[in-house]
């Protein structure tokens, strides 16, 4: 990062040394100790700012960044006590298992389903507020409303809405002269309720951070293709969409990220299941190591997770950012 | 879309349609929570309570203890807010303002903690928690949250920004570093502090994973955890579950409408410079 460009506050002890030069070189060298003084004083003000930041990093960050690599090696009891030395064991055994190819595929289907959608949505809703009409300001609150909405409360409402017989969307869909579907318990179902509530929940971040990205558009730009005679469609996809495209892109590293982390929304509504369709990565983590307490194979799995989610990312910065216009 | 240049009927009658969407579920539950329990067990479900039933929030009350969770939930999201704002905030003035060795490294090592994903290094949290006694106490859910690698690059950016000729004046006069923090730099960064605080805050409050894995007592249990005991205490009801979770909801509704500003000028300035 741009460290050279810090500004740093000279020690006070700079300008007293400079009245005190003038006074014979004993003081001179007196003054010397006394600005070395200040300035290990400021190396250790420094540190003292950084410690309990550290401090926590340190327990809580990377001392279990490294227990989770010694962990994954061995085979522990119930206490997530260390039993035995298995060596890469874990990993045979999970890169064996149906399971974790099931969770993975499942992980895959809930990223392609939550994240293309849910940032077309925000890009709809920025898109339809991004002017200067009346009445936008509460427009531009009811679409940023989901953000408060937690994965515990929202979970708990989309179960209603979701009810196989009494619920309000097999109502609305018997009024369109359709069957009934049984969202979280039919297979072929339960991902796309869990992903269409994962969307709605994300909706207010997504859309608070389209909209500021087209409000970084300078409004000349829009006036000139206003002149030019550029349709609003054309000059959406021409125009506005590269211009965004640092947004854009931020949006979709956070939001692949965030997509491999989903937990809560699943244990709620379908607990991986109806026959662990929805059992993604983190699910299953959490199961075998929560819910078995076998730690070594969880840890070994969250170590994979870990692998994949830092490849995914680099590949991100290194081809897609490529087609990302900075101004 | 440069939505000028359509015309604004078009405009108005898409956003209306969006915004019902949105807003539905929302609505769904204000609606019902208000409606009697023979109402909101009715088929065809209505969409309107014939009348305004505040009951059932004080019938919630006393079926679950929504007010501990709340409580819970409070304390613990003010004092991770409050610790990440002095520890994020102590660390960025070092990074902003003071010279030392190893100064890039430590920053890197900083913006190194925000790659790494919180389920790797739950499973060994979990197990520290346990083997310090901590299960089951608030500060189990409070301690491994007091860092912020993210808020302490949001404040020194904060901190940069602010006019270096009042340093350069405070420094003529002989305030010191610690003077010159509080004196000075604190108070000047109130906005990106108060973006941190609400982005912090939200967080917090809906976090969802480690206090399940960390509480059990009910007396214990955050909102996040508590309002799952909505499902078994009163399945049927949907009335009772609903106005459940709206007041559970109430706080970060209230915050998100009072913080919305700092919060979107901080994820602005996060998002564009990427």
């Amino acid at each position: 990062m741009m460290m050279d460009n810090e500004l740093s506050l000279p020690s006070p002890g700079h300008s007293l040394s400079a009245h005190a030069s003038q006074s014979g070189e004993s003081a001179a060298a007196a003054m010397r100790i006394a600005a070395k003084k200040t300035r290990s004083r400021e190396i250790m003000l420094a540190y003292a700012c950084l410690a309990p930041s550290l401090l926590i990093f340190g327990l809580f960050l990377f001392y279990p960044l490294l227990k989770s690599v010694y962990l994954s090696l061995f085979l522990t009891d119930p206490q997530g006590r260390v039993a035995e030395f298995v060596g890469l064991d874990n990993f045979k055994e999970i890169l064996a298992s149906e399971m974790f190819y099931t969770s993975f595929w499942n992980t895959l289907l809930f990223i392609l389903l939550t994240v293309p959608t849910g940032i077309a949505a925000a890009i709809l809703l920025a898109a339809l507020t991004h002017n200067k009409l009346r009445g936008m300001k509460i427009f531009r609150f009811i679409f940023s409303l989901p953000m408060a909405v937690s994965v515990g409360t929202g979970s708990m409402i989309w179960m209603i809405l979701y009810h196989p017989t009494l619920g309000i969307l097999n109502y609305f869909l018997s009024l369109l002269g359709s069957q009934p579907i049984q969202w979280l318990t039919d297979p072929k179902w339960a991902m796309i309720s869990v992903a269409l509530m994962t969307i709605w929940m994300n909706l207010g971040f997504n859309y608070i951070l389209m909209l500021s990205g087209m409000q970084g558009v300078s409004e000349d730009i829009y006036d000139s293709t206003k002149i030019d005679g550029s349709g609003p469609l054309r000059t959406f996809f021409r125009i506005t969409m590269p211009l965004i495209s640092p947004t854009l892109f931020f949006t979709s590293v956070v939001s692949v990220i965030g997509a491999f982390q989903a937990f809560g929304q699943i244990n709620i509504l379908t607990k991986g299941g109806p026959i662990n369709s929805t059992n993604v990565m983190v699910f299953n983590i959490y199961q075998d190591a929560f819910v078995n307490f076998r730690f070594g194979i969880g840890s070994a799995q969250a170590l994979i997770l870990f692998a994949i989610i830092l490849l995914l990312t680099v590949f991100q910065f290194k081809f897609v950012e490529k087609k990302v216009h900075y101004q | 879309m440069n939505m000028r240049l359509m015309p604004k009927s078009f405009i108005y009658t898409a956003l209306l349609l969006c915004s019902l969407a949105v807003l539905f579920p929302l609505l769904y539950t204000l609606s019902t929570s208000l409606m009697s329990e023979a109402e909101s067990a009715v088929y065809p479900p209505p969409l309107l309570p014939e009348a305004i039933n505040l009951s059932n929030f004080a019938k919630v009350i006393d079926t679950i203890p929504v007010l501990t969770f709340i409580g819970n939930s409070l304390i613990v999201s003010i004092a991770i807010m409050l610790g990440q704002i002095v520890t994020a905030s102590l660390a960025a003035y070092a990074f902003a303002f003071l010279r030392f060795p190893g100064k890039t490294l430590l920053f890197s090592l900083f913006l190194a903690t925000m790659m790494i994903p919180w389920e790797v290094i739950m499973i060994p949290n979990y197990l520290t928690v346990k083997s310090l006694n901590w299960l089951d106490t608030y500060q189990g859910l409070i301690v491994p949250f007091l860092a912020t690698a993210f808020g302490t690059f949001l404040l020194r950016q904060t901190f940069l920004q602010l006019p270096k000729e009042l340093f350069e004046a405070a420094r003529v006069d002989g305030c010191g570093h610690v003077r010159t923090f509080l004196s000075m730099v604190l108070p000047l960064s109130i906005p990106g502090i108060a973006t941190l605080g609400v982005y912090s805050f939200l967080n917090n409050w809906n976090m969802y994973l480690w206090p399940l894995l960390t509480t059990n007592r009910v007396e214990m249990r955050t909102v996040q955890i508590g309002i799952g005991m909505l499902q078994f205490e009163e399945m049927n009801s949907w009335n009772l579950i609903l106005s459940g979770v709206l007041l559970l909801l109430l706080p970060s509704l209230l915050l998100l409408a009072l913080g919305l500003k700092p919060l979107v000028r901080g994820i602005t300035a996060g998002a564009l410079k990427g």
